[in-house]
């Protein structure tokens, strides 16, 4: 018997040797070939090049970027593009989602089935072509700059992007710049250009469709009995939601919420294909333009890699919280 | 009737006013809508004619003057026909594959067997790939480089799919192993994979690969891509494969081991079975993403549906200002493609 065992143990060492062995010839195999190909082409690996002057501008930067500062701040620049559309697309696509959600699950026939709609119609088209629909209808559909819409007061908007009231901090504390017609343009306030736009309301319409059927799934994970309960002792439709529903299916929607927001972070990156300058799009123009693929492709493995894990991370903390709630309760 | 109005549309005051707010949406946005869509819409394939529109309807014409573009992209224009059959044979495996338990019944009054399915779609697909490549029996070959359109689309998403889900089930089963290094290896591997978009991993495929491939297995950019979108499908199937094989009680793995199976046996014909029916409305679900993220080769230039689309109208000014038309055409094809599987999806699950 004790036979047996060492000869079982002998032979899953030989298993594991053997695939890490593999694994590494592999790897030094595919690291000598890029070395001499990197070679031929004359290109020097190392992460050097960041520090060289990037020679291309960036359409819209939250710094003042030109084309003489380094690669370095090129990525940087892409990678606060990327938050500066993610981060809003995460809090839009929370409202549409939870609005979309709660629609599908409403007594009203008429909003069930738009919500069912809705669902159906954007899941089920790739958020790409979605993307590029979105920036056609904004470029070419809407009116130019000189005829722009104000919608709303001081929100107008056109081919050129939308131009919004900004808290003017220069001016004075609580102040609003607000944009005005000029002759030829829209003066003042803040200005967002149509790629921003139609990344942003192309990764907020797509994630809602998600995020609304979460939403609904959460909520109906709470058994009927506990509304009815709740509904025995006087409490109204809302005090029921508030007190009783979401509380239990908060637990249930965090974590895939979580998992979806990491998504649409990581989605933002289709950003490329309408020219929103965020970081692949950055590191795509690096690499055309350098040829040091493997160190472009390192920095994007790396940044996202980063933004998953912190997305764990959190995840795990708010797991923990409700375990520490749970038990207390 | 009255008490359904009552209760679905009128059920209190927040749902009337719900009623009234939709329907007098509807009624302002419908009319315009159809207008547009239907009545003032140009049917022919007729750029004057579209251009008088003025935007006041659609040019459903851009599709009939484009649609050869669009759904086979650069494949050369007198062998259209090739594409065409090899798509419809794509589809017939597809078809013939979601319909299978029941197709049997009606056909055979049993179930077809596996095997013989698995055989003819093989066959197909085989059939397809030779279609589209040619270079015998009378057919010119055609350069992968000038493939396009909707088969390109569904080559490579069914590519993606039947590559990824051997490597998927492997991975998954590695993570579970009792073997530190190889379930390190593994759950490292789906992690970092997973972790990513899928955009840098095309990238990978357009610009790292060549740099350690051979020459000639690293020119052929499809081959390249497929190969990309497989280990990135791998990494994804393999946490939703993960999943069935936890919903598999323990119990069952030692009680077919003291039976006397061999580990890899029991995996065969005892767990494997039940975990991959368990997960199959998941897997589905991550079949429905993979077609969906196909049409991301867009961006390391391979001409795919929406590529395709893309190539037909960017270049002609005739026709350019009717992308939206265009838009609307290939959202339909994909969107049918993406709600049939998640209806059938859904069918198995409440099965």
């Amino acid at each position: 018997m004790r036979r047996r065992f060492a000869e079982a143990g002998r032979r899953a060492f030989l298993w594991q040797a053997l695939a890490v062995g593999l694994l590494l010839l592999g790897g030094w195999w595919v690291a000598g070939r890029v070395e001499g190909e990197l070679a031929a082409r004359g290109i020097r690996s190392g992460f050097g090049f960041l520090l060289q002057p990037a020679g291309f501008e960036i359409g819209e930067s939250l710094f003042d970027f030109h084309a003489g500062l380094a690669y370095w701040q090129a990525f940087l620049v892409g990678f606060a593009n990327t938050l500066r559309v993610a981060l809003p697309g995460l809090l839009l696509a929370t409202v549409l989602g939870a609005l979309i959600g709660f629609a599908r699950l409403s007594p009203n026939f008429l909003l069930r089935a738009l919500g069912t709609a809705y669902v159906e119609v954007f899941r089920n088209v790739p958020l790409l072509l979605q993307l590029l629909t979105w920036y056609f209808l904004l470029t070419e559909k809407l009116p130019p700059v000189a005829d722009a819409v104000e919608f709303l007061p001081g929100f107008f908007l056109s081919k050129s992007g939308l131009a919004f009231p900004l808290p003017a901090f220069a001016v004075a504390a609580g102040e609003l710049a607000w944009p005005q017609r000029g002759l030829l343009n829209i003066e003042g306030g803040a200005t967002v250009t149509p790629e921003y736009l139609a990344v942003l309301l192309g990764l907020a319409a797509y994630s809602a469709a998600y995020l609304a059927e979460i939403v609904r799934a959460g909520i109906l994970s709470v058994s009927r009995g506990q509304v009815e309960a709740a509904a025995a002792l006087g409490l109204t439709a809302r005090q029921r939601m508030r007190w009783v529903v979401l509380p239990q299916a908060l637990r249930l929607i965090v974590p895939p919420a979580g998992n979806q927001y990491l998504n649409l972070t990581k989605n933002s990156s289709l950003a490329v294909v309408v020219g929103y300058p965020d970081l692949v799009s950055v590191a795509n123009t690096t690499l055309n333009q350098t040829g040091q693929a493997v160190e472009c492709i390192a920095i994007l493995i790396a940044v996202y890699l980063a933004l998953s894990l912190a997305t764990a991370a959190l995840l795990a903390l708010y797991n923990a919280r409700l375990l520490r709630r749970g038990s207390a309760a | 009737m009255i008490a359904w109005l009552r209760g679905n549309l009128f059920s209190g005051w927040a749902s009337g006013l719900a009623t009234l707010l939709v329907c007098a949406g509807a009624a302002a946005l419908l009319p315009d809508l159809l207008r547009w869509g239907a009545t003032h819409a140009v049917f022919a394939p007729d750029a004057e004619q579209c251009r008088a529109l003025d935007g006041a309807g659609a040019c459903w014409g851009v599709i009939a003057e484009k649609y050869r573009l669009v759904l086979f992209g650069r494949y050369p224009h007198a062998e259209h026909w090739r594409p065409a059959l090899a798509t419809a044979l794509v589809l017939a495996v597809l078809a013939g594959f979601l319909l299978l338990p029941r197709a049997g019944r009606f056909f055979l009054g049993r179930a077809v067997p596996l095997a013989a399915f698995a055989a003819f779609g093989i066959a197909a697909l085989a059939g397809a790939l030779f279609l589209m490549a040619g270079g015998a029996l009378g057919l010119a070959a055609v350069d992968t480089s000038r493939w396009g359109g909707l088969p390109l689309t569904l080559l490579l998403a069914l590519g993606a799919v039947v590559g990824a889900l051997p490597g998927g089930i492997l991975l998954a089963l590695g993570r579970r192993s009792s073997l530190p290094a190889i379930r390190a290896l593994c759950a490292v591997y789906i992690e970092l994979v997973r972790g990513l978009p899928l955009i840098p991993v095309l990238f990978m495929a357009a610009f790292l690969f060549p740099l350690f491939l051979p020459r000639g297995l690293g020119a052929d950019v499809l081959l390249r891509v497929l190969v990309a979108l497989i280990l990135f499908a791998a990494a994804h199937l393999a946490e939703v494969v993960r999943g069935g094989l936890q919903s598999v009680p323990q119990g069952q793995y030692d009680t077919a081991r003291a039976l006397g199976f061999t580990p890899w046996q029991v995996q065969r014909y005892i767990i494997l079975p039940q975990a991959l029916r368990a997960a199959l409305p998941a897997l589905t679900n991550s079949f429905i993403a993979v077609f969906k993220d196909v049409s991301l080769v867009t961006v390391v230039s391979l001409y795919e549906l929406t590529g395709a689309l893309q190539l037909a109208l960017a270049g002609d000014a005739d026709w350019r200002p009717y992308f939206l038309e265009g838009y609307l055409f290939i959202g339909a094809i994909y969107w049918a493609g993406c709600f049939a599987l998640s209806r059938w999806s859904a069918r198995m699950e409440a099965r």
